[in-house]
């Protein structure tokens, strides 16, 4: 396991150095072409390929760029990145600072969220251990709690001006971002990625991963297991590796929320194999997100766990623009009703064309995670959500109907 | 070369005028937030393109040109 | 020219003015409180704004211009560009003046509202509520006509439809999108 450990509390900075070796003096351009080479992609959410992007940044810095190492963690259903900085902040800083050199960067800012308090105790821990010119470059800064905190944009707006609300782009961070100067928004997983491959070699990296897949990664498996919490897997590990991680299925499963709130749903039965990785779940219209693992257990509803969902969604827009502001309200408030088997004619409809009408018109992408849950909701659940509308919920009434996984 | 509507989403504020000057490119969603035609602006229409923009109370729209042809 | 066409025409041209003045006013709450019907749709408002706004400069410059020239007056036309420089009706001449010199900044803002800005167009544009009320003030101080009623009659309905608007804008909700569609949005909540 490299990126989570079995010990309880950090690594200190003597462990981590007996365990992995001092920081290689590798230069920038040569710390770029390692991760370009190993094709890791970021594990924030979007999966842009890490070595590209620090490239668009060096290209830019001009020795005055800025690292903003993200575990703002905002996705309620993900703890990948507060264990990471709980159990290995060494390596997430290590990540940081060849990030730092390869970017030409002067400052490191560690962008924690508020309620991680373990996370945020390790890092400054691992940091007052650290010699003295790191020290003063680097600092933490708590994110403010909610779910769009953790979104580029609306981190460099938090440290601008105190407002962690997304910005219209462009300009994007990249190219102008923390005090103007071209920032790299990095998850710190990727970070902590990007420290192992700088050490081993691209081809250490390229070693792993099943199938067609290369590379490692960190899922948070959660729902209808025996031991939920975040497992480590090599790339390409079906999900029913996955559930094996986390200790077998707890139950009867039928369906599985892959990436998160952002994420969308998608049937076990189907996917019982499905390759844990980004290639192979676009190909099916998945995405692997930020690794979130979620089973619904059989006698759960399926539209009663998406309306908690897209409520959530909702009271978590930044209240910026229209469409995200009321669509959202709107489509979770039919939802809801839905839900509740309390539905007004239509109200099926409404969110279909709700959804449709939402996405691309934010300022940001959470209007369209949002819509894409529930289109993946509407495709899954189909006769759960046609039952709700006819005022009746399939899951309460015919059990027997859900076959085991 | 051609140009294309640009709307800052922050800015906009669900006003409609632009929907009422340009109804080719323009139509507004349920709650009055404009739902634009992706693409360049027709020369047809260029000049109540121009008309929109000036329009918007707040100033969220912008024709930028573009340095390749979108598909319209 | 006879100097009484002199001095009805800027009489006339200055009642004129603040009719149009009045009007302009209006329209600008209306267009503020979003208010629109099938057949009166937004862009009518800020049309109908604005060109009576460019009209109220044409009657303006006619009230100006046969005021300054007008032998009668004596004032140069230094009284008309400083404010408080002339020795007729010092005040309420002085007050015309101030009322000009605000009306242009707001109607320059508004053309070149793109190169100024949108913070810095609104701020000035929100000086109409001083401009309007002192060019009234001006109307009454300077005008020989207060005796007259058509020429009470006037004031009082310039007067009363700012009133009424005003008192509209203050009190009365926008007509946004989301009020008039309550079905579409039933959780909706304002923001900001």
């Amino acid at each position: 396991m490299e990126l989570i450990a079995r010990a309880a509390g950090a690594e200190r900075l003597s462990a981590h150095l007996q365990r992995l070796g001092p920081l290689p003096a590798l230069s920038s351009g040569a710390l770029i072409a390692e991760l370009e080479a190993s094709g890791l992609l970021g594990r924030g959410g979007a999966g842009f390929p890490v070595g590209r992007k620090w490239r668009a940044v060096a290209e830019r810095a001009a020795g005055g760029a800025v690292v903003l190492a993200n575990g703002a963690e905002g996705e309620p259903l993900s703890f990948k990145d507060r264990s990471l900085m709980a159990a290995r902040p060494h390596l997430v800083i290590d990540g940081a600072l060849l990030a730092a050199r390869a970017v030409g960067a002067s400052d490191i800012i560690f962008y924690v969220g508020a309620e991680h308090r373990t996370a945020q105790a390790a890092l400054h821990q691992a940091l007052a251990e650290r010699p003295g010119d790191v020290r003063r470059r680097a600092r933490i800064v708590t994110a403010p709690s909610g779910y769009v905190s953790g979104e580029e944009s609306a981190a460099v707006h938090y440290l601008n001006a105190g407002d962690a609300r997304p910005t219209t782009t462009p300009p994007r961070p990249f190219e102008r971002g923390v005090g103007g100067r071209p920032t790299l928004v990095q998850n710190v997983e990727s970070l902590a990625l990007a420290a192992l491959i700088a050490r081993r070699g691209h081809a250490w990296y390229l070693g792993l991963g099943h199938g067609r897949a290369r590379g490692i990664g960190l899922l948070t498996v959660s729902g209808a297991v025996n031991r939920a919490g975040v497992h480590e897997i090599e790339l390409g590990a079906t999900l029913s590796d996955a559930a094996g991680a986390a200790g077998g299925l707890r139950g009867d499963v039928r369906a599985v929320l892959l990436g998160g709130y952002f994420g969308g749903w998608a049937d076990l039965r189907e996917h019982w194999g499905l390759p844990l990785d980004a290639a192979s779940m676009r190909t099916r219209g998945l995405a692997l997100g930020c690794g979130v693992v979620h089973f619904l257990p059989s006698d759960a509803c399926g539209v009663q766990a998406t309306a908690g969902f897209i409520t959530y969604l909702a009271s978590q827009s930044a209240r910026q623009c229209g469409p995200c502001v009321f669509g959202l309200s709107a489509i979770a408030g039919a939802t809801q009703r839905l839900a509740a088997k309390s539905p007004q004619p239509g109200d099926l409809d409404r969110i279909v064309r709700w959804s449709g009408q939402v996405t691309g018109r934010g300022a940001c992408h959470h209007p369209d995670g949002a819509a894409a849950l529930m289109h993946s909701a509407l495709q899954v659940f189909a006769d759960d959500f046609a039952g709700h509308q006819q005022r009746r919920c399939l899951t309460i009434s015919q059990p027997a109907r859900v076959a085991a996984a | 070369m051609g140009e294309v509507l640009d709307i800052d989403r922050i800015r906009c504020d669900g006003h409609g005028l632009c929907a009422e000057l340009l109804p080719e490119l323009i139509s507004l969603d349920d709650w009055g937030y404009p739902i634009i035609e992706p693409g360049n602006v027709p020369p047809s229409v260029v000049e109540h393109a121009r008309r929109a923009v000036d329009a918007c109370p707040v100033l969220a729209l912008r024709l930028a040109r573009t340095a390749a042809l979108a598909p319209r | 020219m006879s100097d009484t066409i002199l001095w009805y025409a800027t009489r006339g041209a200055g009642v004129v003015s603040l009719v149009l003045l009045t009007g302009v006013v209006v329209l600008g709450i209306v267009s503020a409180m979003r208010w629109q019907t099938a057949s009166w749709p937004r862009f009518l408002t800020t049309g109908l704004h604005r060109n009576l706004a460019l009209a109220t400069l044409v009657f303006l410059a006619i009230h100006i211009v046969t005021a300054v020239v007008d032998p009668f007056t004596a004032l140069g036309w230094q009284a008309a560009a400083i404010p408080f420089s002339s020795s007729y009706r010092r005040l309420w001449l002085g007050l015309g003046v101030v009322a000009i010199y605000l009306l242009l900044a707001i109607v320059v803002t508004s053309l070149l509202r793109p190169y100024f800005g949108q913070s810095a167009w609104r701020a000035v544009h929100w000086l109409t509520y001083l401009m309007w009320p002192v060019a009234v003030i001006h109307g009454i101080g300077t005008g020989t006509d207060p005796r007259f009623a058509w020429m009470l009659a006037i004031e009082a309905g310039c007067i009363g439809t700012v009133v009424a608007a005003v008192a509209w804008r203050a009190t009365g909700a926008q007509q946004t999108a989301w009020r008039r569609l309550p079905a579409a949005a039933p959780q909706a909540q304002k923001w900001n």
